[in-house]
Order: C-alpha cells, then structure tokens, then sequence
C-alpha cells in the first residue's frame, strides 16, 4: 500500500532524538499494528526538548494506568466467560453483595494510581510550564546564564501566520524559522479571533488571543522542516491556516536570515493592516523590515493610527476612567471589525454620536488623571496586599505579563 | 415477611391498601423552591460577570461618575417596603380576609411600580449622558445585572395583577392560596438579590 | 473607523429575504427535496389513516410521562439520524480533502455540519434519550403515578422539540452556526459571525434549555416527594438514584448554560461588551462560563446509563448489586467533582502551572468513584449466572469500551499532555469513546432491557445482534485511527490537509463509520421486525428478565395509573423482594384514581416560543413582540383553568386489573 510506504519512508529520514528512546521503545508494545509503528508519531517523537518532555509524560501516564485498566479488561472477559449461565459448575451467590476488603481495594487501587499520576502531573506541570524559560535545551544540557533565547513574536492573523523576529528586525508569514539548539521565546497574540499556536514537533500548544499575550518556550534540537498549524478552529480559512516550521543550523539561520532580509519590503503599520485582511491559503512571505514596537502596537488592539492603545485604556480604568467626558470617546476604542470578513454588516449599529467622536490620536499617559482612591476603608488593616500582590504572591513563577 | 404469614397479610404489607389521593400542589412550594435557586444561578452569573468586567471602564465613565446613591437608596426603599407589604398581604390570606389581601396587594404593586419608574428614570438618565450598555463591559455588565432584576420585577407585577383578578373572581381557594405563597417566595427573593445589587454594584461602586 | 451601512432590514421581514434560501448549495436543496417529499408522505399517511386526532388527543397533549418519554426517545432518534448524517459527511470529506483537493464540501457548508454535528449530537440526541429514559423509568421505579408536575412536562418536551424544529429550519432557511459547538466568541460575536447561524444556535439553545430546566427541576422534585412508601433514599434503585444526581446537575448547571447565552445575545443584539476584544470585554470569561456549565453536561449524560448498567448487571447476572452503598456514594461525589474540573478544558489558555495542576488534579480525581462503579459491576458479575441477552451485551461492550475512553481522558487531564493532544483527533476520539461506549452504548443497553416494559414485547434479538457487532466493530474502527491521527499531530475541524500519509487513517475511519450506519440500519430493522412479529415476541407477565426493581411490578405496557396500589417497600430490590416472598397483587378493593387532565397549552406555548425565537432570529420585531406577548397572555389564561385533573373511575380501574388477571393466568403467573 503506497501510504504505508510514505509513512516508512518518512520515518526514515529523521533521525531519532536523544530522548525519544522512551517512545521508540515503548510504542511497539503500545501499539502492536506494524502499520502504527511505522508511521510518523511525531508527537510521541518530535524534535524537540519540550515536546519530548511533553510526549514522555503521555507515554508514561499511559503505561501507569494501564497498569489498572489492563486487569480490568481481563477481569472483564473473565467473568463474562466464567459466570455465564450455561456454566453450571461456576459458583452462584445471588445475595453476595459486599464485602469491605474488596470495597477498600476497588477505592485504593485507583487512588494509588492517581496519587502518582497527580505527583506526575504537579511537577511536570510546573517543569513543562509554558511561560517558564528554559533550563535546559536538551537533558545534561544546561542553558547557560548568557544565554539569550531568540525572541519570535507570533500574531494569528486572519487566516496566516505573522512571525516577527524583533533581534533580526524581519518577519515572515507562514515562515517559522530558528537555530537548533538555541531556546526560542514566543509571544503569541491574535488579531481578530481565538488560534492556538501550535507546532507538534517542537512544544505543546498555547492559544492565541486577541488583545492578550500568552507566552511559549520551546528548542528545536534537530534541524528539520515540520508543520506548525492552529489547533484551534477560527473560521473559514482555518484549514489553510498553517506554516512551515524550520529548525537549522546556526550557520543556515544566519543565512537565512540575510535572505530575508534582503527582500524590499517592509512591514509597517500601514502594511499590517492590508496583511490582516482576511485571506487563504496564504504563501511563505517575507518582510525584510519591521517597524519597530509593531507587535506590542498589535495586542493593544493600536495598530491602527487613533486607536487607545490597551494598557493606555487600563491604566485609566484603573485610575476611576475618564468621567463623563469620555462617555463619547468611542471611536478611537472600537476594535471588532464589523463585516471585516467581507460579509454584509448586518448588525444593531453602536451608540456612536459621529458629531462628538474625537479621533485625533491621543497621547498616552497624558491624562489629567483623578487621584486614587482611598482603598484603606475596603481593604482594612488586615488585608494590607493589593490585589495584584496577591496574584504575584500566588503565583510560583514570578512576573507573569 | 415471615414464612408464616397469609398471602391476604402479604399483600396487605407490600400494598397501600388505604391508599388516598395526594393533596393537590403538595410539592409546588419544594418545586418553585428549586425553580428560584436555578433562578438564582442565573444571577450568580451576572454577578460574577459584573464582577470580572465592572472595573474595565473603557476610558469612560465609571461608578462613581454615574450612580446617584440618594435614589438607590429611595428605590431601595420602595422594593423593602413593597416586601413588608406582601407580607401583611400573606397575614390577610392566613385571617382568610380576600379584601385586605386584594388591598395590600395593590399597595405592593404600586411600591413595585415606583421601584421600576425610579430605575426607568436612573437608565434614561445614564443613557442620556452617553453611558449607554455599548459603551463599556462595565455598563453592559450594570445594565444587565440591574435590568434582568427589573424584568423580573416586571414579571412579578404581571403576575400579581393576574392573581388579583384571580382572587377576586375565585377566592382565597387552596390553589390560589398556593399561588400567593409562590409569589411571595419570588417577591421576596427579588428583594435578595436587590440587596445583592444595592450592596455590590451601588455601594461598592462608589466607595472604589 | 467608517462602519459599512447595514443592509437594509425590511419592517415585515427583517432580514429574511429570498437570497437566505441556500438555493446554491445542491446538497441542501436535494435534502431539502428529500425532506419535503418524505415529510408530505408522512403527512399523507397520518390523513389517510385519520391519525391525527389520536395523536394529538392520546399523544401530543398527554401529560402521561410514560408517552411523554416515548416521544423523548423518539425525538432523540429522529434527530440522531440527522446528526450522524453529518457524521458521515465530515468523514467523507475528511477522506476526500486530500493532494490538493477540495472535496465536496466548502468551508462555508462544512463549518456548519461540525457545528451542527456537536449541538445536534449533545443537545437534540443525548439529551431528549436521557430525559426520555429518565421521564418513563423513574415514576415506575419508584411506585409513583406520575411526576409531580405533568402538565409541566408536557411543556418540557415540546420546548425540546421547538429547539430541535429551529436547528433543522437551519438547514433550509439561512444558515447555521459556523463556531464549532460552543460557539467561543469573539468567532461567534456579530463582529465575525453576522449572519443569522449563531444566532439560531442561541434561540434554539434558550427554548430548549428552558425545557430542560423545568424538566430537572420536575423530576427532582418526582423523586424526593412521591416515592412509594417505605422507599427511603438508600433503598431507591441505583438508576433513580443517578437520575436524582443528574437532575441536578441539570438544575445547577443549565441556568449558567442560560446566562452566559444571554450574554452572548446581549452582544450579539444589543452591541454591549461582554465577550468583545475591546471596550473591556472578555472571550475568556465567556469560555469559563461556557465550560462550568459543559463539563457537569458531560455527567448529566453518563450518569443516567451508569445507572442502567448498574440495573442491567444485577438483573442479568440474577444477583443483587455489589456495592449498593459505595455505588451511591460515587455517583454523588461524581456529581460535586464535576463543578471543580471545568478549567480542564482549557489548559492551554495559559493559565499558571498551579492552576493547571489543581484542575487537572481534581479531573484525576473524578476517576476514583468512576472505577469503583467499573468494579462494582464487575463484582456483580462475579459469581453471578450472567444471561447474555443484548441489555447485556451492550454492557460488557460498555465496560470494554469505557475504560478505554476514561483512560485517555485521565490521559489528557495531564496538562503537559494536553499541550500536544488539546483539540487534536485524539480529544475526538477520547470524548466519542467515552460518549459512544458510554452514553450510546447504555442507551442501547436501556432501549432493549425496557422496551418490553413500554410496548409489551421484546425485540428481536438477531437483529439485535446484527446492530450490535457492527456498531462496536464500527466504532472501533472508525475511532481508533482518530487517537493515532491526533499522536500525529492532526487537529480537528480540519476540511483538507495537506499530508497525504494521513489519508489511509482516514479511510479506515471512514470505513469504520459506514459499519456504524449498517448498525444504526440494522437496528432500525430491528424495531421494524420486532413490531412486525411482536405476537410472537410477546410478554404477558410484565417482567421479562426477571427483574428486580418496581417498574417490573406493573403490567407490560403499563396502565395509565401504573400502579392500581402503591407498593409499599421493605428493601432494596423492592418487586425481587416481593417475588421472593410469594406477594399476590390486590384483586378487589380498588378505588377511584386522581389523574390530571390532558391539555395541548404546553403545544400551544413551544408553538409561540418557536415563533418569537424564528422572530428574533430574522430581526422581525414585531412578530417577535407579538409571539412574546401571545406567550405570556396565553400562559396568563391556562392559569384561570382550574380544572386540571380527574378521577379514572373505580369501575375501569376494576376492569383493566381484571384483563391483567386474565392476561397473567394465560402465562400460568
């Protein structure tokens, strides 16, 4: 069969990483169908340290419930075939129906089970916690203090991909590139709609939202061409909605790097703005210049010139807002594009009274702001903590946004 | 039970021989009991949206700018009062006094009216100023809270009107004692939740 | 910003128009033929054998929650054939959208039918099976007369049925939603989605979550106030016992269901900002809601058929339940857990490691009283005399099945683990291994243990079988290859791919679910046959497999009144105990028997909210408004009609009791 061919020969040309031994070995026994092992598991045998870490624990949370389910199966079977009624000889007790040792051993057992598989899941939670830099790119590989993890921004654009490399100062669409070996540090947002970026070979996913910024580390440890995609459905073109994802040597990142930055295109706001108009299927693209603070300008929702941008909006909310003055100010605070994707408008229009709507830019940080409030007769004395302290103080990695 | 026993006396054990009809509405309250808890679920989560969103402003307007805490105070008033007047109204139907009862129901509605009018005049007033429930997740989370409860008030005026005429045209009959009991459960539990509202969204809102 | 100019919205017509008509989709339209034709004959055929009084007089207007569950449970199948007819179109274009191809769906029609597949499957399948099962078994089982409220029942199925009616009208005008079941905003905000599908989602969700409610609440309230004497609540069978459990959960969860689509229609109408990017909105709230309401959905559907196992093991082993006391206990602890794992289904929105570990914790957690019921089964069985009949078949299938599903959910309750299987083809196939082997699978179970109990004969066990081997081959073949697609990094709601080594694994689950259709065809034989040669598969005594619990008690199909005397309970296993004991039924003294009235206001009511609903969903106003106020003025006048019940008079109580006596003298009882 020509399919299982292509699977072979797939496998073949990667070379099995460091710690996919785990996985090599067990996922013959795992899956006994010659036709499994042969095919591309990528996410029980990525490329790299994050994803290996992640599809461990999928191999070795599955062998420890096994160890549960497999009696379970077999003691099914049994009974089944050992109790049915034509087999007189089996014992009959039809007003047997407790016994506490047995009661204790159906409760402990899974209880054990899921007493390690919650101690698995609280550490490798927290190791494999996306917003934690990394400590190591491959195992017995320390990340050393100087080093400084290649920062990609990424941004889910309606329907393609935007990777802005800030260090380089270039972007790509549908392009994902990084040196091997060398931990990569994405922020990810959204322009429209909820993605998820994820690239199987590489790390576990992490959703992409509009107007927020998550956070994923990961490192390629060989170099390789693998698919990225979004994991999450955002509409029409979804499908379409996927990009190449390249691990090279530095050597061939640097090149890479140079080719891109040889295309005479840049990529400002202007430019931004055409390239989030929705669109499928879209090619590999290079911008071989980036306005500078265009990511940032993109999860503030203030790409577009006259737009409040975000963290200007909240630092006022949180100062008690503008009064009354700023019920009107709505034009520069409008970001969901109606009938953006090319439909009708059918829509209740806004309260938008167009004679008062200021939309000159406005300059940030540069209201006349109220003064605080006085928290002291909410709070008391014994809750000394603001509320993002406490956050912080709950949180065990530190600094989060 | 005991192998002894006539098949007559086994029946008789394991029937309800003198069995008799069920007293008509017997689980309504228990019924409309749940009915308001479910009821105060959805309110649950307009206070909890209310309390995600009541900060995001939107660079406009906030609590402080908007509310004007003496009329929260005077519709406040109305709702408790329209509350101790369903109460007499109950004392009225337990004396089994059908006119005291169609009385202080009337007064109970005229205070629920007042309740509405003020928060009618509160919503055209915010509206007029530009605070509109587009403006800001703050207001349609206000909006919202407030409004589902004047809806329900608008409800329980409907149906108080309709089980005046009720009363009148039928009497303080068992079911329409029933009836009395399950809007008085819904009366008082609006009262709740105002005090809910009064306390979180006004109070709160203008000490922040 | 300069904002298009909305299309104009015509007064009369709102937004429908001719062009909303998907005249251009020529699979819709052959449907729509299809539809027409086999709806007219139908129609015809009811004339023609002037149907249509007996059933609205004995069926649509009946407050009988025994006819009322039967038309439940024919809704839900109604609805499943849809629903797995867009199963089986995803599947066919996932096979085709392969080197460059398209397949034969666009993105515009494919978008719905997962949608549709999703809220169809959850809302308008599993839903009415379970409340179905629940409104006919649980007044029998526990000696009951009816539910405390029936003509609110009524009510409740046909609110069901309007929301049903609204997601097929879908189909034919406008479109429907283009989301993905939950409808995440801002995808599903009037920004990204104008059209008229979200909002035929919201409408038909609200009507038939209000039937729901009100469905939870009565039957809550059926359990706890008229249980036969002598029932406490430790001896009330285990089914009773997991739909006291699920109801619940229905009530405690359906109304946040309720809220957080107000919020979206808010949105969506009004223009306000709760699930909005900007002006302080927030998707995430939105997915929080959604979820604390989804996931105790998930026990909602699972619990009722953990019950009818635990029924089915016991009567088909002819041992008591092992464990009775544990099994309780599990399915409440069940039922609280499930309102603390909600954020499971979102690990990846990035929230902290600690927050993520907690919830995937407590998920694990859910596991333990999950596997003592598996074992709790099992040791049922064990030194039983194990009658495999299909009830029992479908059982030992479940309990094969299920394990497999709940592992791999423990599986992706990890969250490193659920960073690279989260919305992969392996979330599929774990949540329909779990929704199949489980729900379905009971529902299967349930349909063949008591459909005796309903129609007075069994079902046709060859058949029978023929739909059980090729619904269980089927599912594993046409599931198994999803957990592998998704440990190839393969996510859902795809429409082409772009990797043709995927290709075989979809054909194999394609395969796989054409065996399913044979099943589902098979089984539909199966009730075809069984009616066909119900003579010979007649059950005059009323309790065919020996059965333990009080439903058995009564004649085969019940009277109107199930119960001429209230039994009176002494034990757990109520009627094996009174086999046991050699208890004769009372063949005099009967008396008069208060029974409430048929009424056709819950139609008329679902009738008008179908109306409002279709109003809203088109922006004509004052159709809406008029529905609206039809609705409240017309619930207004059925509460002046104070005659609502009557005495089923003692002479036909005599003479129904006396063709029973008769009837079980035939069979020597």
């Amino acid at each position: 069969m020509s399919y299982v061919l292509h699977c072979s020969t797939r496998l073949g040309a990667p070379p099995m990483s460091h710690s996919s031994r785990l996985a090599r070995r067990i996922t013959p026994v795992l899956l006994l169908t010659p036709l499994l092992s042969a095919c591309d598991m990528i996410v029980l045998n990525p490329a790299g340290d994050v994803a290996q870490q992640q599809g461990d624990l999928v191999v070795i949370s599955t062998l420890l419930m096994l160890l549960i389910i497999v009696p379970v199966m077999a003691l099914t079977i049994f009974f089944a075939w050992k109790y049915r009624a034509d087999n007189k000889e089996a014992r009959y007790e039809p007003e047997w129906s407790h016994s506490t040792q047995l009661e204790l051993a159906i409760w402990g057992a899974p209880l054990l089970i899921i007493i390690c598989l919650g101690a698995l899941t609280w550490v490798g939670t927290h190791l494999l916690d996306p917003y934690r830099p990394l400590a190591r790119t491959a195992p017995g590989q320390p990340v050393a203090a100087d080093v400084r993890p290649l920062e990609v921004q990424v941004v889910a654009l309606d329907w393609k991909w935007l990777f802005i490399y800030p260090e380089q100062g270039i972007a790509t669409v549908n392009e994902l590139v990084a040196p091997v070996d060398r931990p990569i540090r994405f922020r990810i947002s959204s322009s429209s709609v909820m993605n998820s970026f994820y690239v199987p070979a590489l790390a576990g996913q992490i959703y992409a939202m509009p107007a927020m910024e998550t956070k994923l580390h990961a490192v390629f440890n060989r170099p390789g061409n693998f698919r990225g995609f979004s994991a999450n459905y955002s509409g029409a073109g979804f499908s379409g909605m996927r990009f190449d994802a390249r691990g090279l040597s530095n050597a061939d990142f640097d090149s890479w790097v140079e080719t891109v930055r040889g295309t005479a295109v840049t990529l400002d706001r202007a430019a931004y703005l055409k390239l989030e108009q929705p669109s499928e299927n879209v090619p590999v693209t290079h911008f071989g210049q980036v306005e500078r603070g265009l990511f940032d300008a993109v999860v503030n929702l203030c790409v577009e010139p006259g737009k409040m941008c975000q963290h200007d909006m909240m630092a006022i909310d949180a100062k008690g807002g503008l009064g009354l003055a700023g019920a009107y100010n709505v034009a520069q605070l409008s970001h969901d594009k109606f009938a953006a994707r090319g439909t009708d408008g059918a829509r209740p229009a806004r309260f938008m009274v167009a004679a008062m709507c200021d939309t000159r830019p406005v300059p940030s940080h540069e209201f006349e702001l109220p003064d605080p409030v006085n928290l002291a007769p909410l709070i008391g004395a014994g809750l000394a903590l603001r509320a993002g302290a406490v956050s912080a103080a709950l949180s065990p990695i530190p600094s989060r946004f | 039970m005991s192998s002894t026993s006539t098949p007559a006396e086994l029946t008789a054990h394991y029937y309800d021989l003198h069995e008799h009809d069920h007293p008509e509405g017997g689980s309504t309250m228990l019924g409309f009991w749940i009915y308001l808890m479910s009821d105060c679920l959805i309110f649950a989560i307009l206070f909890a949206a209310y309390a995600v969103l009541g900060g995001n402003l939107a660079a406009g307007p906030g609590p402080q700018d908007l509310f004007d805490l003496p009329l929260v105070a005077l519709n406040t008033a109305m709702l408790l009062f329209s509350s101790i007047t369903y109460g007499f109204a109950m004392l009225a139907m337990v004396r089994g006094d059908k006119q005291k009862v169609l009385l202080w129901l009337a007064i109970t509605g005229l205070f629920g009216l007042a309740f509405l009018s003020i928060e009618l005049y509160e919503f055209h007033h915010l509206i007029h100023v530009g605070a509109t429930p587009q403006r800001s997740a703050f207001l349609s989370a206000f909006f919202t809270l407030v409004g589902t409860h004047g809806l329900h008030v608008t409800f329980g005026l409907i149906w108080l009107v309709t089980l005046m005429v009720q009363v009148n045209r039928f009497g303080l009959k068992p079911a329409n004692q029933r009836r009395l009991m399950c809007l008085s459960l819904f009366w008082h539990f609006l009262d709740v939740i105002w005090i809910g509202v009064f306390t979180f969204v006004y109070l709160m809102g203008m000490l922040r | 910003m300069s904002a298009p100019e909305p299309t104009a919205i015509s007064p009369i017509f709102g937004r429908l128009t001719l062009d909303v008509l998907p005249l251009h989709e020529p699979i819709v339209v052959a449907t729509f033929i299809a539809v027409v034709i086999g709806g007219a004959a139908v129609l015809a055929l009811i004339t023609k054998f002037k149907l249509w009084g007996m059933l609205w007089n004995d069926w649509f207007t009946s407050v009988d929650h025994k006819k009322i569950g039967i038309m439940y449970m024919v809704l839900g199948l109604v609805m499943f054939l849809r629903g797995f007819a867009d199963a089986i179109m995803m599947r066919l274009q996932q096979v085709m959208g392969f080197n460059g191809s398209e397949g034969y769906l666009n993105a515009h029609h494919y978008d719905q039918i997962f949608t549709a597949h999703g809220v169809i499957m959850i809302f308008f399948v599993a839903m009415p099976f379970v409340t179905g099962l629940m409104n006919y078994l649980v007044p029998l089982q526990i000696g009951a007369r009816d539910v405390s409220f029936p003509f609110l029942n009524n009510f409740s199925f046909w609110m069901t049925t309007a929301g049903a009616v609204l997601v097929m009208m879908s189909l034919f005008v406008g479109e429907f939603a283009q989301t993905g079941w939950l409808a995440y905003p801002p995808l599903s905000g009037i920004a990204y989605s104008p059209a008229s599908g979200v909002d035929y989602y919201i409408w038909a969700l609200q009507i038939a979550g209000v039937g729901t409610t009100l469905s939870g609440i009565n039957l809550i309230v059926t359990i706890i106030k008229l249980r036969a004497p002598g029932m406490s609540l430790m001896r009330m069978p285990v089914f009773t016992w997991t739909s006291l459990c699920t109801n619940v959960l229905i009530v405690a969860s359906f109304p946040v269901l309720t809220g957080v689509l107000l919020l979206l229609s808010l949105d969506r109408y009004v223009g306000t900002n709760f699930f909005t990017n900007d002006f302080g909105g927030s998707p995430m709230m939105y997915v929080n809601l959604i979820w604390i309401w989804g996931h105790p959905e998930v026990y909602i559907l699972i619990l009722p058929l953990f019950g009818v196992f635990s029924e089915i093991t016991a009567t088909f082993s002819g041992k008591r339940l092992f464990g009775y006391t544990s099994m309780v206990y599990a399915t409440v602890v069940i039922t609280i857990l499930s309102y603390v794992v909600w954020l499971h289904h979102f690990f990846t929105m990035g929230s902290g490691a600690s927050v993520n570990s907690f919830f995937g914790i407590t998920t694990m957690v859910i596991s333990i009283p999950t596997g003592a019921k598996l074992f709790n089964w099992l040791f049922t069985m064990y030194r039983g005399r194990i009658r495999f009949d299909l009830p029992m078949m479908w059982t030992v299938a479940f309990m094969l099945t299920f394990v497999v599903g709940g592992m791999t959910g423990v599986l992706l309750a990890v969250p490193p683990a659920d960073f690279v299987l989260h919305n992969s083809l392996f979330l599929i196939a774990h949540f329909h291994n779990v929704i199949i082997g489980g729900v379905l699978f009971g529902l299967f179970a349930a349909i063949n243990f008591w459909w005796p109990k309903a129609f007075g004969f069994k079902l046709d066990m060859f058949w029978g079988k023929i739909s059980f081997w090729c619904w269980v081959v089927g599912f594993w073949l046409a599931f198994m290859p999803l957990y592998v697609l998704g440990l190839m990094g393969v996510t859902r709601r795809m429409r082409v791919f772009d990797d043709p080594s995927l290709q075989i694994w979809f054909i194999i689950a394609g395969i796989g679910a054409v065996i399913i259709a044979a099943g589902i065809g098979a089984m539909l034989v199966q009730f075809a046959v069984s009616i066909w040669k119900r003579n010979e598969l007649r059950d005059e005594t009323g309790d065919p497999w020996n059965g333990r619990t009080l439903e058995w008690a009564t004649s085969s199909p019940p009277p109107d009144y199930n119960f001429a005397f209230t039994p009176v309970v002494h034990g757990l296993d109520a009627w094996h105990e009174m086999k046991q004991a050699g208890v004769k039924r009372p063949l005099d003294g009967f008396r008069a028997i208060h029974m409430p009235k048929n009424t056709g206001t819950g139609v008329v009511l679902a009738a008008l909210s179908l109306v409002c609903g279709f109003a809203l969903i088109w922006y004509m106003w004052w159709l809406a408004i008029l529905s609206f106020v039809g609705l409240v003025g017309y619930a207004i006048y059925h509460t002046f009609n104070y005659k609502r019940d009557f005495h089923i008079p003692v002479e036909t109580v005599a003479e129904t009791e006396a063709a029973r006596t008769r009837q079980l003298a035939t069979v020597g009882a």
